[in-house]
């Protein structure tokens, strides 16, 4: 019985697990209460994702209410696929949680920090699993209030002011969705996707679906942080607590991207997008601008969080591409490439944030000699710096392929170039990481540091494991996103 | 006078440029979020108003009235209003936290002490 209801107890048990934890009291005690919950969320999104897998869609009417008055969850490949994701990085990031969050954020709120956490997670499933776009705005800003909170809790008083500043700015985002949603209300009389699907492109080119539509592609591309709303995410990531930047690194911008490929797709349709609209041209441009403008900036970075954070922005611009491509190749990598970015970056942003338990600063100087000091922990560096690359054998190669696939199959060779282009510039920032740890000697005054913490180190490399074993394994990543590539392009899920 | 029947629409229009303005406009971090509670009442506006039926009453059955307001816009408000409290609510606490790190809301001033 309990297997038909998964879809809700994906989105409801962190909602009340995050309470119990503010009960729990004591870290430790709300950590492996979190730890639990997580475990379960994956397991829960597994089962859900083979359902769908054999079952086809899944329509989920909460409280039993008959869909488009009721609230429906409606799973399909895509997002029980971005479930997995999102379950499976907060499972992974659970046992690093605890040596961080110790280290990091005060006694006395640990068990707060924890329960914050789970409310941030509850916001992103439920944005994912929910097939009613009103249910989407107030999940986003359950995750956004709840990401506000969690970067706030960075050592460093920027944290205060980068979390401000993502707040004005996320605020502004999610409030022209909620007017893009609204327009779509005004015009139809249904809030639920599976039904503006059929009534939006019935429509045509009327006013207030061309403003909707403006408003709804601006206000997701904020959240995404495609290249001009950019700013706040490089702040965000570089003084947020490190188990938060990895989190959000590998999971809120991959929800923005679920979130342009249900609107733009779905909602609106693929003909009112690319074909009435030129979408392609303006994801296009704004993404290659993301790839270069971000990994050359990064380049120039001398912290590592920084630095990582820019590669963030560039990485980007290559889902903006796949998604601007609009073909069954393009869609496919830019999925491929959400959940390899998502095991590469949350790796990379892991191993930064032992590299800042050790040494208490992850500056690109603190880490001469790193590479004999801390081994372990640098190897993770650079097989994830190497993964975003796209050297092949790492899953950055395997999404990067298809992108440049369907450049070429939409005769865009100048689009391939671009990424290539792309790949270079990273491998000189990764580069530069490289020299800093391997090629330059420790100060001869340097105190002693340890290898990271057990716990920290097996986090980080299930995660750096995941992107080599994805990029020799194909067929479990290509599949699930060539399927679910192929539904969204089909028209209505 | 077709420009008055959407009276509320052209309110919300000016609501939302004068909010949206004083969100970019001054240093000041409060006077920011007073802005963007003016952006987002603006949208508030937008909503209440399309649910709004011509001779319409309050949406309870009664065998007298036949013409409703369509109750819907007012209930996905009030989820909306509570989102913007609460974004209010972060926003202040992470403006007290700025004063008490800092010594100061004033955004020019935080930027300068950022840069030494």
């Amino acid at each position: 019985m309990i297997a038909t209801h998964l879809p809700v107890l994906q989105v409801a048990v962190p909602l009340i697990a995050a309470p119990v934890c503010v009960l729990l009291r004591r870290g430790n005690y709300a950590w492996a209460f979190t730890t639990v919950v997580c475990w379960g969320l994956l397991a829960i999104a597994a089962l859900l994702l083979d359902q769908v897998m054999s079952g086809g869609t899944i329509s989920y009417r909460l409280g039993g209410w008959v869909p488009p008055i009721g609230i429906e969850y409606r799973l399909d490949g895509v997002n029980a696929f971005v479930l997995l994701i999102l379950a499976g990085t907060a499972a992974l990031m659970m046992p690093y949680a605890r040596e961080t969050v110790e280290r990091e954020v005060r006694p006395g709120r640990q068990h707060l920090f924890y329960a914050i956490f789970l409310l941030a997670l509850t916001g992103l499933l439920g944005i994912t699993a929910t097939g009613d776009v009103f249910n989407i705005y107030v999940f986003l800003e359950i995750s956004s209030l709840a990401s506000y909170v969690l970067i706030a809790q960075g050592q460093r008083r920027r944290a205060l002011t980068a979390s401000y500043q993502y707040l004005i700015v996320g605020t502004i985002g999610a409030s022209l969705i909620l007017i893009g949603v609204g327009f779509l209300y005004a015009k139809t009389g249904t809030l639920n996707i599976a039904d503006l699907a059929v009534r939006v492109p019935a429509l045509g080119e009327t006013p207030a679906v061309l403003a909707a539509f403006a408003f709804i592609t601006v206000g997701v591309l904020i959240k995404l942080a495609l290249f001009p709303f950019h700013v706040w995410l490089p702040n965000a990531y570089a003084y947020a607590p490190s188990m938060v930047s990895a989190f959000l690194a590998a999971t809120a911008t991959k929800v923005g991207a679920y979130m342009l490929l249900r609107f733009v797709f779905t909602v609106f349709g693929i003909h009112f997008a690319f074909e009435t609209l030129p979408l392609t041209e303006i994801l296009l441009a704004l993404s290659l601008i993301a790839v270069l403008a971000g990994s050359l900036v990064a380049v120039f970075q001398t912290d590592l969080k920084r630095l990582l954070a820019f590669s963030s922005v560039g990485q980007i611009g290559y889902l903006g591409v796949g998604i601007g491509l609009a073909s069954v190749t393009g869609v496919t990598g830019a999925l491929v490439h959400v959940f390899n970015h998502a095991l590469m970056k949350g790796g990379l942003f892991l191993a930064a944030g032992a590299i800042a338990c050790r040494l208490g600063a992850t500056d690109l100087s603190a880490l001469h000699g790193l590479g004999r000091r801390m081994p372990f922990t640098m190897a993770a560096v650079v097989i994830g710096g190497l993964g975003l690359v796209g050297v092949p054998i790492t899953a950055g190669f395997v999404s990067k392929w298809y992108l440049v696939q369907a450049a070429f199959e939409e005769g865009l060779w100048p689009v391939a170039l671009f990424v290539l282009a792309g790949s270079l510039i990273a491998l000189a920032y990764v580069g530069r990481v490289i020299e800093a740890a391997y090629f330059r000697a420790a100060p001869p005054d340097a105190e002693p540091v340890r290898e990271a913490p057990w716990a920290m180190q097996l986090s980080t490399w299930a995660m750096i494991a995941g992107s080599i074993y994805f990029g020799l394994h194909t067929d479990l990543t290509v599949g699930i996103a060539e399927r679910a590539a192929a539904a969204l392009l089909g028209g209505a899920p | 006078m077709e420009a008055l029947t959407h009276a509320n629409y052209w309110a919300a229009i000016v609501l939302a440029m004068i909010g949206l303005y004083a969100v970019i406009a001054p240093s000041n971090l409060i006077k920011k979020l007073i802005g963007l509670g003016m952006f987002q009442s603006a949208i508030f506006l937008v909503y209440i108003t399309a649910g709004k039926v011509e001779g319409g009453t309050a949406p309870i059955i009664d065998a007298a009235y036949g013409v409703y307001s369509n109750p819907l816009p007012h209930v996905l408000i009030l989820t909306a209003i509570v989102v913007a409290v609460s974004t209010l609510a972060v926003g202040l606490a992470l403006t007290v936290a700025i004063k008490r790190d800092y010594g100061t809301v004033e955004e020019d001033e935080i930027d300068e002490q950022d840069r030494r």
